[in-house]
């Protein structure tokens, strides 16, 4: 025990022994197995795809204007539905965590459905509802808001289908809050708004944080359901993802793994830049 | 009519891969098994035929077949069978999709067009105009699609050879009005893509937006299909047959790697040829395709107006400058959408 709390722990030290759980080789193996299998090969064959082209190529395709309009509007889709996510999530997991009502089972349940839904269905079901003569449609074109076959029906369906990610990661966290902290600060005479500040904010913030860039970065590769309610104009509403499905179209494998690379790297920023801010964040929060 | 469970559940199946993936009936004791990889618009000219054919080869053969069918996007499609998908034959609507299965993968010769009857092409369509009832925008020929009051539906030329022989027909009646113009030429198409309302991926998509979501005045699809849901939705919609289209013929051939494979040669040959039999063409003329038999042809000429069918020859001199100048990654189709 004495070596496990020394923290210079090292999992490849010799001497299981002392180990306080068995079975640590296997299932590191295993582990380790499943990630290069699943994870590391498929990124690997995009690598070799892309591997044929030259520099000048590579940057010729990931540059190109068509493409590069794509970008921007699957980075201002994916931002806004992400936040508006984090709004709504936040505001889920509350009512959720804090408040006993009839059905809450039930409405726990639902909230993973974005997630056993196929998108495509999704993306449907989202275009068929916003369509002008759709039930939401006919209500929004009354008001003059356009929402399918527009970049706003793109947000919609990114929304819809990352929902989860900020409810599941911050529901959790909520939970561990003791109700305590609150009432001490209440019967101190603290606005709520003040405890929402002061005691909820700091603790909910890095879990609040993940949930919203797995929800951005779910959304920057979100096809089926987006493709059906876009519209794909063109430089106005056509996602990245789209641009690949196009060169996969033209059976140019090269330039879908370049574009598709693009993707995977931002992805991969974006976790790795959270990652280390979260790990910032806890430390200083912990004192250490 | 009562549905009995299974085909239910199988149209289920059917709608929940929209996209396309296979639509494979539950595997029965059939004899033999062939599979047709088609694209999406074909399943249920296919289901037909499929019944018809079975028939036929058990009258000859006296073995029961099952066939089965995967529908989708037909560029798609190819690719799954370049990438290892073991279809026996393939009746597609675009000459370069069954191409690509030669230069990619070289699973059939180069010259598999000259295997079947009419380059390989058992029946055609063309590109014609669905509007809503009343024709209330007036709409007839391809000059008033680039009117201001006019938006269109279409599938993406880029994901689709639905959207690229819609497009080939615009360019080609552009060519026939406005001559050496290319100005002209390229003025007209700019607008003409310019007033497209939704680019959806498909062609069963397109139709989709134009008839269920209501966008659109009209909607730009194959005469077939274009026909198919003017009959099914009595009524509500007409049918505009230009003076000038497109000749879109449906290629089909199969699969030498693949019948080798699973043993299948002469079931897939035979699966084709009958496309071509009196009984089969007039099936398929049921479906509002055009025919080459001419008894079927007679029976049918009110349905199919007289028009002057472009063929790509006239057009582009071939599939290949089609492909390379128009619709590949810099072409002209990115020029003109470009902003």
């Amino acid at each position: 025990m004495s070596e496990l709390s020394g923290g210079r722990w090292s999992p490849f030290q010799r001497n299981p022994g002392k180990r306080v759980l068995p079975g640590f080789a296997l299932s590191m193996g295993v582990s380790l197995l499943f990630i290069s299998l699943i994870l590391l090969l498929p990124v690997t064959g995009l690598i070799v795809q892309t591997a044929g082209m030259s520099w000048e190529q590579y940057w010729g395709v990931i540059t190109d204007e068509r493409v590069v309009a794509s970008y921007k509007v699957t980075l201002w889709a994916a931002a806004i539905a992400s936040l508006f996510n984090g709004i709504a999530g936040l505001l889920l997991a509350w009512v959720l965590v804090r408040y006993e009502f009839p059905g809450k089972r039930l409405i726990d349940a639902l909230i993973d459905l974005p997630f056993a839904l196929p998108t495509a269905v999704a993306g449907i079901t989202l275009a068929a509802l916003f369509a002008q003569n759709g039930w939401y449609g006919q209500l929004l074109t009354e008001l003059g808001i356009k929402v399918a076959f527009t970049p706003l029906g793109i947000v919609v369906a990114m929304s819809f289908t990352s929902l989860p990610f900020v409810v599941r990661t911050v529901q959790p966290v909520l939970e561990d809050l003791p109700v305590e902290d609150e009432e001490a600060a209440v019967s101190m005479g603290a606005s709520d708004l003040t405890v929402f500040r002061r005691i909820l904010f700091p603790s909910l913030w890095p879990a609040l944080m993940t949930g919203i860039a797995l929800s951005f970065t779910r959304s920057l590769g979100e096809f089926g359901a987006v493709i059906f309610i876009a519209g794909n104009m063109p430089y106005v509403s056509e996602i990245t993802s789209l641009m690949i499905f196009i060169r996969l179209q033209e059976f140019d494998y090269g330039a879908a793994s370049a574009i598709a690379s693009v993707v995977l790297i931002a992805s991969l920023v974006l976790l790795l830049a959270i990652n280390l801010w979260q790990a910032r964040y806890l430390r200083r929060l912990h004192g250490r | 009519m009562l549905q009995s469970p299974r085909k239910l559940i199988k149209q289920l199946v059917v709608a929940l891969t929209v996209s396309g993936s296979l639509g494979v009936v539950p595997a029965q004791a059939a004899d033999q098994e062939l599979l047709n990889s088609s694209y999406d618009i074909a399943r249920e000219l296919f289901a037909s035929y499929n019944e018809l054919f079975a028939e036929h080869w058990q009258q000859e053969t006296g073995k029961t077949v099952e066939i089965n069918q995967s529908h989708g996007g037909s560029s798609k499609q190819a690719q799954a069978i370049i990438q290892g998908l073991r279809a026996d034959v393939v009746t597609y609507n675009q000459v370069t999709d069954v191409d690509i299965l030669h230069e990619r993968g070289n699973l059939i010769p180069a010259d598999w067009r000259e295997r079947l009857p009419n380059a390989s092409s058992p029946y055609y369509s063309t590109m014609a105009f669905l509007v809503r009832e009343g024709n209330p925008k007036n709409i007839q020929n391809w000059d008033d699609l680039v009117r201001d009051d006019v938006s269109s539906v279409l599938p993406n030329p880029k994901t689709s050879g639905n959207g690229r022989y819609t497009y080939l027909a615009a360019l080609g009646y552009a060519q026939k009005t406005f001559g050496d113009d290319q100005e002209a030429i390229d003025n007209y198409l700019r607008e003409f893509l310019g007033n497209v309302a939704v680019f959806d991926t498909g062609g069963r998509g397109a139709t989709t937006t134009f008839v269920e979501r209501g966008i659109g005045d009209v909607l730009l699809t194959f005469e077939s299909e274009v026909n198919n849901i003017a009959a099914q939705y009595d009524g509500e919609y007409q049918v505009v047959v230009p003076k000038v289209s497109f000749l879109a013929e449906f290629p089909v051939t199969w699969i030498d790697r693949s019948v080798e494979r699973n043993e299948t040669a002469d079931l897939a040959k035979a699966y084709l040829e009958y496309l071509y039999s009196e009984d089969a063409q007039r099936l398929i003329a049921g479906f509002n395709y055009r025919v080459h038999n001419d008894a079927v042809k007679a029976e049918f000429a009110d349905r199919f107006p007289e028009l002057e069918l472009l063929p790509i020859e006239a057009i582009t001199g071939d599939w290949k400058t089609a492909m390379s100048e128009h619709f590949g990654s810099g072409g002209k189709l990115d020029q003109l959408q470009r902003r």
